[in-house]
């Protein structure tokens, strides 16, 4: 058995190698890969968040995902456009600025986080998957039937948005970028779990009437975590529409939030590292697996199948032989 | 006029509406007896769609089509519950979402590469097409109406089969006290997988159902799905009946919502801007009904506060 | 100070056409310990439940120190100083017993919120859940994860959490079942000790403790109270005798 520790730094080093490998050997294709595991990961780290130490099964994730990804798309396109966002009372320009448009993506997915989480924390159980689940499919369909920023079919976006003293159109520049951004959201997701805010709210995952009798209110440990972790997806959510270039509904889409689920599963639940291990071998099968068969996704639902059925505890549970969390 | 139209889009409703309790009907039975909350039921409800589809095409018998659909929605079922769900019925809820979502996946990719990822038609037979006068001048497809009243009897046939046979008695027993039933001698894995069966027959029945008047393909079901999650989830997971007045209010709020909203806001808006605003806010409307029966009944209408 | 610390008047809760607890009126008084005992399905797990608040009474009242809580929920009367343990052990089983102190030392602090500090770091809350560890004498066992401990030690665990509250009186339910007769004499000589700190609430099955312990005991029988008094009065009491051991006894 190996130590977590070490797992976790070989992990975050694989993830570095990589594209610097890739450099190299000219493969900008391996650097757009590992980019989208990069962002995919940070996605699941937010939602790790909530899931993992949170306990809070939510399936529903995709709503804060698209809502970075729109901030985005509405930003970066009416600065393309020129033409001002028009509020009735303000008007806003557009902006074509990267660290703007995540503050933005971060605030607006915090916001909708905590108006869905205040809502949906009033129940448990199944009651809650199902509610979330309700709520993504909500801005799914207010995405599609939005006209004015593509509806079905999207916004493309032409030029990546900018980042000051960088090239963001250099792919080994952005996928730098980005891996700051999960190495931030990690540190964040290590401290937080040792902080008082982490040991309580762990704890009203496991035993919420013991969090009351210690004077606590669970309900409010969880709203918080719960929007810090829309708030970390929202912003993975403007990192995706900009290695795409585009935004869609599918971005919202309730698949999305299944996959970011499957994610933190295959690496394991409630882990440091297991957004980021799960999210290498996700990006991994799509792509190999995708490569082989058409049918790539009959393999995943059998893969999805076994863990669930026979390896509790993910990859990481498996190297380390520590099961971990139960959610 | 306005009344015609609005007597028209009622039974728009009620006929989603309807087809809707078929779904939800069959996984609220499910979670209320066995604690499983099953994604893969979307899936059952394509399966019907394309048995139906298939037979339809090679006998051309609509009747044989329904049947076909039936019984390869309840085998598939059997078949599932028996290799996987029953190993779940102990599990976390996050376990059994997930192990579900990976029998999507096996089931849309099965059937694509079985049928290929273009669409199948299901024709309406031809004496059941074409529009039947109703009272009061109104012309309304025959079709529609069937499924209605298909809906309706399947809803009393279930009402008779849970309050009035000895299966509904074990049904309702399963619900409260598995042990004791187990303990009296009824065969507790049998009546899973029987009441799991026929929840998938029941999807079954509504994918071949709607199929006729929608294109039959792979991802059909999932739409449907998550719409039948919100319909036990207003009506109170566990509830046949709940089950019943939630698709209704789901079926007449989506109907009703996408053709009047819009309209509504035409009043005081521009047209192009009230079609824009009524359209997306119609497209919400069931979430925000579901969000407000939850803020005030968090175990939904008819549900039992666990 | 005040005369009566915790008091419950005319409490009811039923449960369909049951009355789990019917018309109680009990109180606790500085320094005490007041014994609740009574046959299985007496309703003491009920009446906890509705003077921690867990549980919403039908009719009735509940205070403490002289302040009226009934309105209250748990996490509010916990603050207002009731420190309640559990029959069946409610820790997180997956954490450190270090952890589930500390838990409680933050709930007393109401500092959860801090995100990004360490909880080590706070020494006021490291501080408050070591002294309590080290009064149960479970100093020893600190890194082992809770699932891992022996009944006895979640016993001990429990009243470490109440303790790291410092309230202004203990509820307990039961801390005593399951443990050996060794268990159960530390137990008893601990709770003895801390009577002055904060009077105790006592629900137990243990006869021999709640005669070493309890100053005054009530009886609970069908959910009514049928004799309150001194463990003299009570074992004297015919009512008791009729209500334990049969109608003629």
């Amino acid at each position: 058995m190996i130590r977590e520790g070490v797992i976790n730094w070989a992990i975050l080093l694989g993830l570095v190698a990589l594209p610097l490998w890739a450099v190299f050997a000219d493969e900008i294709f391996t650097i757009t890969l590992t980019t989208r595991v990069v962002i995919l990961a940070l996605a699941a780290v937010g939602l790790n968040i909530a899931l993992g130490i949170g306990g809070m099964v939510s399936f529903g994730h995709a709503a804060f995902f698209g809502l970075g990804g729109y901030a985005m798309g509405i930003l970066a396109y009416h600065a393309q456009t020129y033409a001002a966002l028009d509020f009735g009372i303000v008007e806003i320009e557009g902006t074509k600025s990267m660290p703007v448009i995540w503050l933005v993506a971060t605030a607006i997915s915090a916001l909708a986080a905590w108006l869905i989480g205040l809502l949906s924390l009033r129940t448990t159980g199944v009651y809650f998957i199902m509610i979330t689940l309700a709520f993504g499919q909500m801005f799914y369909y207010f995405a599609i039937s939005w006209g004015a920023y593509g509806g079905e079919d999207g916004l493309s976006i032409y030029v990546r948005n900018g980042f000051p003293g960088l090239n963001t159109l250099v792919p080994i520049q952005f996928f730098g970028l980005c891996f700051v951004a999960l190495c931030v959201a990690l540190i964040l997701q290590w401290r937080l779990r040792g902080s008082s805010f982490g040991l309580t709210l762990n704890a009203a995952r496991q035993t919420p009437e013991r969090v009351e009798t210690v004077g606590l209110n669970p309900m409010k440990l969880k709203l918080l975590a719960f929007v810090i972790s829309g708030a970390i997806t929202g912003l993975a959510g403007a990192l995706f529409a900009d290695l795409n270039r585009f935004v869609s509904p599918a971005m919202f889409s309730w698949q999305l939030s299944g996959e970011l689920i499957i994610l933190i599963i295959i690496g394991g639940v409630g882990r440091l590292m297991g957004p980021v291990i799960g999210a290498m071998i996700f990006v991994a099968l799509e792509h190999w697996l995708g490569g082989l068969t058409d049918f790539w996704h009959v393999y995943l639902g059998a893969i999805l199948l076994f863990i669930v059925l026979f390896s509790r505890g993910g990859v990481i549970g498996f190297l380390t032989g520590k099961e971990g969390p139960h959610v | 006029m306005l009344t015609l139209l609005i007597i028209e889009q009622v039974l728009n409703g009620l006929q989603f509406g309807v087809m809707l309790f078929l779904m939800a009907a069959g996984l609220t039975l499910i979670f209320g007896v066995m604690g499983l909350i099953n994604l893969a039921h979307g899936s059952l409800y394509m399966v019907g769609a394309f048995a139906a589809a298939w037979v339809a095409g090679a006998t051309g018998s609509f009747l044989l089509a329904l049947i076909a659909a039936l019984a390869a929605a309840a085998a598939a079922g059997a078949l599932v519950e028996v290799l996987v769900i029953r190993r779940l019925y102990k599990a976390a809820h996050l376990d059994q979402v997930l192990a579900t979502f990976a029998l999507i996946l096996i089931f849309s990719e099965g059937t694509r590469w079985i049928f290929g990822s273009f669409p199948l038609f299901l024709d309406v037979p031809s004496y059941l097409s074409g529009p039947i006068t109703l009272p009061g001048g109104i012309a309304y497809p025959l079709y529609r109406l069937v499924l209605i009243g298909i809906g309706i009897a399947v809803a009393l046939g279930l009402w008779w089969l849970t309050a009035r046979t000895r299966l509904g008695i074990q049904i309702r027993a399963g619900e409260n006290d598995r042990e004791m039933i187990a303990a009296l001698g009824v065969d507790i894995s049998r009546l899973y997988t029987l009441v799991f069966a026929l929840g998938a027959a029941l999807a079954g029945l509504a994918g071949a159902l709607v199929g006729a008047i929608q294109s039959v393909q792979v991802g059909m079901g999932e739409p449907v799905l998550i719409l039948a999650f919100v319909v036990i989830v207003i009506g109170g997971i566990g509830s046949i009946r709940g089950a019943f007045v939630g698709a209704m209010l789901v079926g007449l709020t989506d109907t009703l919502g996408g053709v009047f909203l819009p309209e509504l806001f035409k009043l005081f808006m521009e047209s192009g801007a009230a079609t824009q605003t009524g359209s997306s806010l119609a497209s919400m409307s069931v979430y925000i009904l579901m969000s407000i029966v939850l803020i005030w009944r968090p175990s939904g209408l008819f549900g039992v506060r666990a | 100070m005040s005369e009566v610390i915790l008091a419950t008047q005319g409490l009811q809760k039923s449960f369909g056409a049951l009355k789990a607890t019917d018309d109680v009126s009990i109180d606790l008084r500085p320094g005490e310990i007041h014994a609740i005992i009574g046959p299985n399905g007496a309703g003491k797990s009920t009446l906890i439940a509705q003077i921690c608040g867990a549980l919403a009474s039908d009719t009735g009242r509940v205070e403490l120190l002289d302040r009226d809580v009934t309105a209250l929920n748990t996490e509010q009367r916990a603050r207002a100083g009731l420190g309640r343990t559990f029959q069946i052990s409610a820790l997180a089983m997956e954490d450190s017993v270090e952890d589930n102190v500390r838990l409680g030392a933050i709930g007393a602090m109401g500092s959860p919120w801090n995100v990004f500090r360490p909880v080590s770091r706070s020494a006021d809350v490291v501080a408050r859940a070591n002294d309590a560890l080290e009064r149960v004498g479970l100093t020893g066992a600190r890194e082992t994860r809770c699932a891992d401990l022996s009944h006895g030690q979640r016993r001990q665990l429990e009243v470490a959490v109440a303790l790291t509250l410092e309230p202004k009186a203990f509820v307990m339910d039961e801390p005593m079942a399951g443990l050996g007769a060794d268990g159960s004499k530390t137990m008893t000589g601990f709770l003895d000790g801390l009577r002055d700190e904060a009077p105790i609430l006592l629900v137990e099955h243990d006869m021999d403790a709640v005669f070493a312990l309890a100053d005054r005991i009530s009886v609970l029988v069908y959910g009514k109270i049928i004799a309150t008094g001194t463990v003299s009065d009570i074992r004297a009491s015919d009512a008791v005798r009729t209500a334990y051991l049969g109608e003629n006894a």
